[in-house]
């Protein structure tokens, strides 16, 4: 087996390998391996089945969309292209089965066109509750949940027990604990560790073994506390809009290079999705179905009862930004549709914010980074 | 055959509709002002009968879109959205919806009222929500998201019809503390027994398309006759129109007329038409002789022809099971068998679909479709693109190569005997 990644040049190899090497050596090792389209999926019943879990996050640019030109049209984003693509040249041979959520209209119907398309593999649809205000929200998650462990266990060809749902609910919970203390550390010194090594060290979580991960995360947050890098005169901002297909790791340097901390944002948000602790109730899929109905990270993709902008608000004061970057895919429409209603919010309250658009194929990041630029130095020097 | 001109007079049918979305405008334009509540709801998988139970109106922002596009007015709504910050790549209704609002709610057919409830019925559609959000947002009216599960596998799952049951009874608690009336199951019953009577008439209006010649198109016109079955459903007088327009299509069929002098091609049609341009792109098929035995479209309120109906002696269950048994609600497989079986039981010669940049919803899986059809069940398929709202994807002179292309194909085909 491959030792964890070192340094951030292997992560950042392990992140953009679209042949996948961690899932296939699983898979030589005799296991099985599901996949998960963004933006989140319960992979702790993955996990509990034994098998290994892997987010897919599209190539990021690493293939030429071909084959799946014929299958869907060109007014789509990159990521369910390029999953697509990475699906018809054999580059996710290695997995079982994959798992969509019914986060856009696009990424449900890509699980139908994976179901048509690779018809030997598990294709699990899961309609998680968008009504979290309903008296019935988590049993009805709490039964989807259910149906997912039910296919699994078809799959396996055995029971999966209570016990060993509650040790991958805890193993999952560990780790988010670790990816918040990340978090926190960007939030109060983020000149400590930049938005693009947090990202890496947050992406590995979604392709390494979750018990190896977690390892990964315990040394790399000892370095960093270790580190005695001087705060800068740069611009606090918070970063939103890519919850689902990811900027190209260049673009996120080039935002820090222009003059910002990014103190928050929501990138690989599925690997975080649930922000509070888990409250066990004696039924670990209950327990999770409730950390999802009542304590899921604020995103375009999921209603929530409060209106989201008094959550951007509340965020971005809380963390002190100077500023509000919008970094959304082309042709994500959650994202697009939000940024309406919370530019208008910002610039009520008085806070700064701009737009960046992104795609995974983008080479030329020169004009988004003098946008930003141009953005920092006005707030900065205002 | 009969020969009759290209265009389809101005029957009865289409003129007692007129009145009859008159009357409904008409009817919205005081109800601000008059203090009755209003509720706006989406066309798939609507709950309309329970909220007529509170003597809510009922708005459908994706009508008065459509509307705006026939009217020619959507155009500048979506630039108007666009100038607040609309993306160019999201969909062209909500634009539209917004750039009304932002004109003050003036459309061609009068003054549209604000809404009291948002009711958010997400049966296939995730914008729906982003799109409620936002007018929740812009208008700061109480909002209400019915979840409705995607039927994601052959059928709709025991907890799928619990949860929005449930769901439902907690709809009509919000109602009746924002109208002060009392639910009545009575009533409801009575308004779920008009629906299911429209339903019933508006399929066997659909079946009559299996007719050689078909008396009428099943998409161009279909979608025109659809309207107060999605407008008006549960009340008397939309009874009374299906009754109408049976009778009419039923004298059509027996003096075999349709909608063309001559019928060439079968069709079935997937996808929403172009509504600014809903003229134009039909004279493209006209002109071949072309008539769509079936659609998906005109389905979009209910897939009643495969069977769903609303049903009094089962109220709240019925209504869970019509509203996640919407089209766009059904999984990529279950909508290609539903073509497949209209190819087969109304003898198409081919499938036509119409792939819109505005609703991935309906767009996202049709190139597969296509590549399912042409490839695996050797059915003809043609795939051509523009929008149902925004004006500026229309490419008549490209669809126009592309249909022709198309056709002539088909006409070789059957010439040289590949097309039974």
């Amino acid at each position: 087996m491959s030792g964890p990644p070192g340094t951030l040049e292997d992560l950042r190899s392990l992140v953009e390998d679209v042949t996948f090497p961690r899932a296939r050596e699983w898979k030589e090792g005799g296991g099985k391996v599901i996949g998960s389209f963004p933006v989140y999926a319960p992979m702790e019943v993955v996990h509990a089945a034994g098998m290994l879990p892997v987010y897919l996050f599209g190539a990021g640019g690493g293939v030429e969309i071909e084959a799946a030109d014929s299958r869907i049209q060109s007014f789509v984003c990159s990521i369910t292209r390029s999953t697509l693509e990475l699906g018809l040249r054999g580059n996710l041979e290695a997995f079982d089965g994959l798992v969509f959520t019914n986060i856009c209209d696009v990424a449900r119907n890509l699980s139908g066109i994976f179901a048509r398309n690779f018809p030997g593999k598990l294709v699990e649809y899961l309609h998680l509750p968008q009504n979290v205000g309903s008296s019935m929200a988590v049993d009805y998650m709490t039964g989807e949940l259910r149906r997912l462990l039910a296919s699994l266990q078809r799959m396996n060809g055995g029971p999966v027990t209570r016990e060993r749902l509650a040790h991958s609910v805890a193993v999952f919970e560990e780790n988010r604990a670790l990816v918040r203390q990340l978090y926190e550390v960007r939030a109060t010194a983020p000149w400590l560790l930049p938005a693009h090594e947090a990202y890496l060290l947050v992406r590995a979580g979604g392709l390494l073994p979750k018990e190896e991960h977690t390892q990964l995360l315990r040394t790399a947050l000892a370095d960093i506390r270790a580190r005695t890098n001087r705060s800068m005169d740069k611009m606090r901002i918070l970063l939103i809009g890519s919850f689902c297909e990811q900027p190209p790791i260049t673009l996120l340097r080039g935002i820090e290079d222009a003059g910002c901390y990014v103190v928050d944002d929501d990138l690989a948000l599925g690997l975080r999705f649930i922000e509070r602790p888990l409250a066990a109730n004696g039924d670990p899929l209950r327990t999770l179905a409730e950390g999802f109905v009542r304590g899921a990270a604020n995103s375009s993709v999921c209603h929530s009862v409060r209106p989201k902008t008094e959550w951007l608000l509340e965020r971005a004061r809380a963390l002190r930004v100077n500023g509000v970057l919008f970094c959304t895919a082309k042709f994500c429409e959650p994202a697009l549709y939000d940024y309406v209603p919370y530019k208008q919010v910002l610039d009520k309250a008085g806070i700064p914010s701009l737009h960046v658009e992104f795609e995974e194929k983008m080479t030329a990041f020169e004009q988004a980074r003098t946008q930003v630029e141009t953005f920092a130095e006005s707030v900065l020097f205002e | 055959m009969t020969a009759t001109a290209t265009t389809v007079p101005q029957d009865a049918g289409k003129t007692l509709q007129r009145d009859m979305l008159a009357k409904y405008y008409g009817a919205l334009e005081t109800a601000n002002e008059k203090g009755e509540p209003v509720a706006y709801l989406f066309i798939p998988g609507n709950i309309v009968e329970l909220t007529r139970c509170f003597d809510f109106h009922a708005v459908y922002p994706e009508i008065n879109a459509l509307q705006c596009g026939i009217k020619k007015v959507a155009g500048d709504n979506i630039v108007r959205a666009e100038d607040l910050g609309y993306s160019s790549d999201v969909c062209g209704y909500v634009k539209n919806d917004v750039g009304l609002m932002l004109a003050d709610r003036q459309s061609p057919f009068g003054k549209i009222p604000k809404p009291d409830l948002l009711v958010c019925n997400y049966s296939g559609c995730n914008t729906f929500i982003k799109w409620f959000e936002a007018l929740a947002h812009f208008y700061g009216s109480e909002f209400f998201l019915l979840d409705l599960p995607y039927v994601r596998g052959t059928g709709i799952l025991d907890g799928d019809v619990a949860y929005v049951v449930e769901q439902l009874r907690e709809l009509i608690e919000r109602c009746e503390a924002r109208t002060g009336i009392a639910f009545s199951e009575v009533r409801l019953r009575e308004i779920l027994a008009r629906s299911r009577e429209a339903e019933e008439l508006w399929v066997q209006i659909l079946r009559l398309a299996q007719e050689r010649p078909s008396p009428f198109d099943s998409y161009f016109e279909a979608v025109f006759y659809m309207a107060p079955i999605n407008i008006l459903r549960g009340t008397r007088e939309c009874v009374d129109y299906y009754r109408h327009v049976l009778a009419e299509m039923q004298t059509r069929r027996d003096d075999r007329r349709g909608p063309v002098p001559e019928e060439k091609f079968r069709i079935v049609v997937e996808g929403p038409p172009p509504w600014p341009h809903f003229r134009a792109f039909w004279e493209l098929f006209k002109r071949w002789g072309a008539v769509a035995v079936a659609s998906t479209y005109s389905k979009v309120g209910g897939l009643y022809d495969p069977g769903v109906r609303h049903d009094p002696a089962r109220p709240r269950e019925s209504i869970a099971e019509y509203a996640m048994g919407s089209y766009t609600n059904w999984n990529l497989a279950k909508r290609a068998d539903l073509l497949r079986r209209y190819v087969e039981e109304y003898e198409a010669d081919a499938l036509v679909i119409h792939s819109v940049k505005s609703c991935r919803s309906f767009s996202v899986g049709q190139a597969d479709f296509r590549e399912e059809f042409v490839n695996e069940l050797g059915i003809p398929t043609l795939m051509v693109e523009s929008d149902l709202a925004d004006p500026r994807y229309f490419q008549e002179a490209q669809l126009r190569n592309r249909i022709d292309a198309f056709f002539e194909s088909l006409t070789q085909r059957r010439l040289t005997g590949a097309v039974a």
